[in-house]
């Protein structure tokens, strides 16, 4: 796990807190996350998860404590598919050819091998053939899709996915699910954001749950229990505005 | 003859007159260099971006009209200054504070722009104030020319260069952060280019006038194509068809030439939003009477 154990974790956290306008959207959380397994973070609505994500991929950089990210491990991260811009003017290749920036960057051009993996990427999440429609036609669960064969391509070791299933129908769902078996074998680090306890409960190893504070990190049965979940819940509305300031901080 | 008639009309005034020719090339450079920046610019909804910079142009601009005359080198340099200084100071309050970039980008233009008129006012007078703001197809001597043709080349050269990048970012800028990307980087350098740019075409054109030239013909070849690198075509071949129409208008009706340009780019826009083939009103009204079978 988890909050202490994980020799040689990818990502370890040390005391993380993010603020948002003083008030802890994440507050001094630390642990690890176990290298090669797959990590659920659950929580009530307003918990810190996406916020949590968002510093983990380096894009919070307000944050206090420490994220400690093995350099050797390459990072993926999926955020909520709000954040592309739909309205631009993109095919769906060249959107997932962006997961081979890693090799081309800003200017190498792609080859020919390149443009197979684009297609092959796209047939793993069942778009095959619609490498050549604009993003702006798809529709929200075909664009997750699209995301997904970017994450793919990215070939990462540490791999982020803030709410990969909301709005999604339920055989894009199972779709996107069955990569997860297949991160794990290759022994890639998956964290994702989730809020179908059913789905964290068959198809992740371990949990971290989270309202604002950690109420628990460990596997995913000894987290997913009643208690902590009433705990998380209760934390989560336990909002005060004129909270005093943190000792600890 | 009736068509020799015509044929003169229409050709006559760049064929006689050296300064119409330089201002025709100085128009049409400008609207090579400046289509993929509107481009971007209209796809990155930074429309009102490439106004704000038009007029924080102004007391740079102004400054060195104060402290030179009206200098080609001064001006310029003054208006280049100015302009980053805006975009700078914007930037900065945007990200150190929770204001959003189009109230902090207006915030300081109109500054700018007050400060520019004001010291414009303590020199010169109505007339220096309207050149500056409008410009003059009589103010495009080969020095000017030289200046549009070379902040041209500078900006497809760049743009060339940094595309991906500018592409990538537009869409989505959390990847380029997560992948360790320079994303800053294509903000600035649009930034930097548009500036350029305006600086460029403010003696031909004016501050207020060259964003014309940038916006219109973008804004209107959105309404005709789909890809991004047709877009900029269009754009580019709209603003260098609206450049000689506003000429020729501004010669025959004795008119000023920075609105002539930009109300044939306007003319051209308003023919877009009802025609275009992908999203004009008309078409699309017609187009919701019919469908494909899959």
């Amino acid at each position: 796990m988890s909050a202490t154990g994980g020799v040689g974790s990818p990502l370890v956290l040390h005391d993380l807190t993010i603020s948002h306008r003083g008030h802890p959207a994440v507050h001094h959380l630390s642990g690890r996350f176990v290298p090669g397994g797959l990590t659920a973070v659950v929580g009530p609505n307003g918990a810190g998860k996406s916020t949590l994500l968002a510093a983990l991929a380096g894009s919070r950089p307000d944050h206090q404590g420490r994220i400690v990210r093995d350099p050797a491990q390459r990072l993926a991260w999926l955020p909520q598919a709000a954040a592309i811009d739909r309205g631009f003017p993109m095919q769906v290749q060249e959107l997932v050819s962006l997961g081979l920036w890693h090799r081309t960057g800003a200017w190498r051009r792609l080859r020919a091998d390149d443009h197979a993996r684009i297609e092959q990427a796209l047939s793993a999440v069942g778009l095959a053939g619609c490498g050549s429609r604009w993003i702006g036609e798809l529709s929200a669960g075909q664009l997750q899709r699209v995301l997904f064969a970017r994450v793919l391509l990215q070939d990462a070791g540490i791999i982020l996915l803030d709410e990969p299933f909301n709005a999604i129908d339920a055989r894009t769902t199972a779709d996107l699910l069955a990569l997860l078996p297949r991160w794990r074998t290759e022994g890639r680090t998956v964290i994702a954001v989730l809020h179908d306890l059913e789905q964290v409960s068959a198809h992740f190893d371990e949990v971290l749950l989270l309202a604002r504070e950690c109420i628990a990190w460990g596997p995913t049965g000894q987290v997913l229990r009643a208690e902590h979940l009433l705990h998380a819940r209760r934390m989560a509305e336990a909002w005060d505005e004129q909270a005093p300031w943190c000792r600890a901080a | 003859m009736p068509g020799g008639v015509n044929m003169d009309l229409l050709l006559a005034p760049f064929t006689e007159m050296a300064f119409m020719r330089r201002a025709l090339v100085a128009a049409a450079a400008l609207a090579l260099g400046t289509a993929p920046l509107g481009c971007l610019l209209v796809l990155r909804r930074m429309s009102l971006v490439g106004d704000a910079m038009a007029h924080a142009v102004l007391p740079g601009a102004a400054a060195g009209f104060l402290l030179a005359g009206l200098s080609l080198p001064a001006m310029s340099l003054g208006g280049f200054v100015a302009a980053l200084a805006v975009a700078a100071a914007a930037g900065w309050v945007t990200r150190v504070t929770p204001q959003r970039e189009d109230a902090s980008f207006a915030a300081f233009y109109l500054i700018a722009l007050a400060l520019g008129v004001l010291l414009v006012s303590m020199r010169g007078g109505a007339v220096d104030l309207m050149r500056m703001l409008f410009g003059s197809v009589l103010a495009v001597d080969d020095a000017a020319l030289l200046m549009i043709a070379g902040c041209t080349a500078l900006t497809l050269a760049t743009l060339a260069v940094f595309w991906r990048l500018l592409v990538a970012e537009s869409v989505d800028p959390q990847f380029l952060r997560s992948v360790g990307a320079p994303g800053w980087l294509a903000h600035a350098l649009l930034i930097v280019l548009l500036v350029a740019n305006l600086v460029a075409g403010f003696h031909a054109l004016g501050t207020l006038m060259a964003v014309g030239l940038l916006m219109l013909p973008a804004a209107s070849a959105r309404f005709w194509v789909a890809g991004l690198p047709a877009m900029c075509a269009l754009a580019a071949a709209l603003g260098i068809a609206a450049s000689y129409a506003g000429l020729l208008l501004s010669y025959h009706a004795e008119l000023p030439s920075g609105p002539c340009i930009v109300l044939a780019c306007g003319l051209a826009y308003v023919a877009s939003v009802l025609l275009g083939r992908r999203d004009g009103i008309l078409t699309s009204r017609w187009r919701l009477r019919r469908h494909r079978t899959a």
